[in-house]
């Protein structure tokens, strides 16, 4: 994991006392609500339903256990005693008080943590995948790569004031675990013909009222170009992206609206100019970078473990988490852990400052004192031992966090919704409790296998509902919460955006519908297909057909 | 275009502003002879020849913040000052076109941030190669100048520093 230099915790403790006086000066009248807007969201503080919002980055979704320690205390002190993981791995306090918000922010930065364009029209946490480093199926870690962009994007001096939000991926492995393909900008680490590791860029993905497909603008980029390649593409969007209409002023419309061909050209001439000036990036500064990345002390085990089968095949609770909830290591002996935050009726992603701490402990014991958050809302111990897995599991169960569900129908992504959110139109946590209740037989959310379902509760799409495999969104009409359900979004083997079933329902009707859809492809579905590949053979109009059924028929 | 404040912030220091500005609408008869001068690009490219004959005063462009630099960088040796509107706080196109007259263009005289500008925009603006600030009139002008002051550390290559941290000895 990273480390900060003096350099990083400098640039902090400013960051702080910069926020603090903001703050103070906003406070005394000397800064107008409007002119402390901008300031307070680019460091993650929102005005929302009930009380302020503080948004703190845990990079890349990277936290070791002192972090957690420390988020746990915030939560008590300065909270209700919990907090939530977002969908873009950062954690949310929901009830701050504004005037202590500099203070949360001073703590914060004991343990190397901030706030810092955690919102705001600016470029956000890079984001990446949770197996990170650990997974089988990446060409190499892409964390050090991460650091390299959250350096150069950390108070940039040029792209403070973009015409819209940010948002950088970046995936190095053949399935895409971290939805890059939905973001600005999607840095893939891929290998040439040659065995060289280079990037592969892609432009314009986005959710929300336009929900797009990044379209790929360079097909292999040298490393030492990464920067200077985003520096490029962020220039041109500063300076051309739309800032008359704030729903068209994500870089998504400028790329679709020039054509990625010509948006590439823009780009590159932009590039030409950079690309061998000092932006460019030294042998050391990568080598640094990785240096930060190592792998932990692996002890060299072996690759069975009679004692851990012996358990997987007699206690069938545990052999189910262990075949949903863990995931192969690259590490012989080691197994990934996915904590499911994802109990039936505890809303998605919440987590309490009592959790927290015991989460931290078990790390500690367990995991090499780190944790990630992934975009779906649950945590990952990267790398336990397989002999622990069964003692690691019994206390799990424990703390509520070994609901064998893990990529399942009840895995359900959701943001905070009408609950708290002041964009919101709509409730989302009771509809995700209202489907974990009615599938709430284990045996048949296995039988169903692989399958995404989210919520959001507006077009802000938060909840990522356009890209699972079926999506629930709120709409208002005319002062009434509805629900436009759409089906066939995915991002992990390919990326496609979900198509809208038809009109939309009334929240009471909601669960009757998703189980109509699931009927559908439980009907159809051939031996062994998952519910997107079922999808993609018959199309929308089974689904259809049986959702809006006459009731006579 | 907005306004200009008497008193400026210029390369750290508190001055009086010498130039007058001279509206789109002016007749090119109605140049004045001499002082320092500020227009628009627009106003340049329409009396180019009127304004260079001048044999007194400088000369400087206003820019808005969509303006391109091709319209006018063969002639930005005639140039004394460059001033970039800030329509609106969030509006950040500005930083670009200042880091693009620095570093591409190499224009070494003053480029000013008029407009839209308050202290917390300062430090940015200056890392991207302003080096005078025209604070909106309504503010201290005193205090903005301790935004300068409000890092000491900086990862990126910008105007302020060519070289990004990595690059740093």
């Amino acid at each position: 994991m990273y480390i900060y230099s003096e350099h990083d915790q400098k640039i902090l403790d400013e960051r702080v006392a910069q926020f603090r006086g903001q703050t103070e000066r906003w406070s005394a009248g000397d800064l107008t609500e409007d002119e402390y807007l901008p300031l307070r969201l680019q460091n993650g503080l929102y005005e929302q339903r009930h009380a302020p919002l503080l948004r703190v980055c845990a990079p890349y979704g990277n936290m070791n256990t002192q972090q957690l320690r420390k988020l746990a205390h915030i939560a008590r002190t300065y909270d209700k005693g919990y907090c939530h993981i977002t969908t873009r791995t950062n954690i949310q306090f929901n009830w701050p008080a504004i005037k202590e918000v500099p203070n949360i922010l001073e703590e914060l930065a004991t343990v190397q943590m901030h706030a810092i364009q955690t919102s705001g029209n600016c470029i956000r946490n890079t984001t990446t995948d949770h197996f990170a480093g650990v997974a089988l199926d990446e060409v190499e870690d892409p964390r050090p790569w991460c650091e390299l962009v959250r350096q150069w994007s950390t108070f940039h001096p040029e792209f403070a004031y973009l015409p819209r939000k940010f948002k950088i991926a970046v995936c190095a492995s053949t399935e895409d675990r971290s939805a890059s393909l939905v973001h600005d900008v999607a840095i893939h680490i891929v290998k040439n013909d040659a065995g060289k590791v280079g990037f592969k860029i892609f432009v314009g993905g986005g959710l929300g009222r336009t929900p797009l497909v990044a379209a790929p603008i360079h097909e292999f980029l040298n490393q030492e170009d990464l920067l200077s390649y985003l520096e490029a593409i962020l220039r041109v969007y500063n300076r051309y992206g739309r800032r008359d209409n704030k729903y068209k002023a994500r870089i998504k419309i400028l790329v679709k609206a020039l054509t990625p061909a010509a948006f590439k050209k823009q780009v590159e001439e932009e590039w030409a100019h950079l690309k061998d000036g000092p932006i460019k990036l030294t042998a050391e500064a990568i080598a640094e970078s990785k240096s930060y990345f190592q792998d932990p002390d692996y002890e060299n085990l072996p690759a069975e473990n009679e004692e851990l089968k012996q358990k997987i095949s007699t206690d069938r609770a545990f052999g189910n988490w262990y075949r949903i909830n863990t995931h192969a290591h690259k590490k012989q002996g080691y197994r990934i852990v996915t904590l499911s935050m994802k109990k039936t009726a505890v809303a998605p992603g919440d987590v309490s400052d009592q959790q927290l701490e015991d989460i931290a402990d078990l790390a500690d014991q367990y995991g090499y004192g780190e944790v990630r958050a992934t975009h779906d809302q649950n945590l990952v111990f990267s790398d336990v031992k397989q002999a622990d897995l069964f003692n690691l599991w019994q206390a799990l169960e424990k703390l509520g966090f070994a609901t064998a569900n893990i990529g399942m129908i009840t895995d359900i992504t959701c943001c905070p919704g009408g609950h708290y959110c002041a964009l919101a139109n709509a409730q989302s946590i009771p509809i995700a409790e209202a489907i974990q209740r009615r599938f709430d037989d284990l045996d048949y959310v296995y039988d169903l296998g692989e399958l995404s379902l989210k919520v959001s509760g507006c077009m802000n799409a938060c909840g990522h509902h356009h890209v699972s495999n079926i999506g629930i969104l709120g709409v208002d009409k005319k002062g009434k919460e509805y629900y436009q359900v759409s089906i066939g979004g995915t991002t992990r083997q390919k990326s496609a955006i979900g198509r809208i079933v038809g009109p939309s329902f009334e929240r009471t009707d909601v669960v009757d519908v998703i189980e109509k859809i699931i009927q559908t492809f439980v009907d159809n579905r051939h031996e062994g297909e998952t519910f997107i590949q079922v999808y993609d053979r018959l199309g929308m109009m089974p689904y259809k057909e049986r959702i809006y059924a006459k009731a006579t028929q | 275009m907005p306004k200009q404040p008497n008193k400026i912030i210029k390369d750290r220091k508190i001055i009086d502003d010498s130039w007058s500005v001279v509206s789109d609408d002016v007749d090119k008869n109605d140049i004045p002879a001499d002082g320092d001068i500020i227009f628009s690009v627009d106003f340049w490219v329409k009396n180019q020849k009127h304004l260079e004959s001048r044999s007194n005063g400088r000369l400087g462009l206003m820019l808005e913040s969509t303006d391109e630099i091709n319209l006018f960088s063969d002639n930005l040796g005639l140039f004394d000052i460059i001033s970039i509107n800030f329509p609106a706080f969030a509006d950040g196109r500005g930083y670009s076109v200042a880091r693009l007259l620095r570093e591409r263009y190499h224009f070494q005289k003053e480029i000013r941030a008029v407009g839209d500008v308050l202290r917390d925009q300062l430090f940015y603006m200056y890392r991207c190669g302003f080096n005078a600030f025209a604070i909106r009139e309504d503010r201290c002008i005193e205090d903005a100048l301790n935004a300068y002051n409000d890092f000491t550390v900086t990862y990126q290559a910008a105007s302020d520093n060519l070289n990004p941290i990595y690059r740093r000895a």
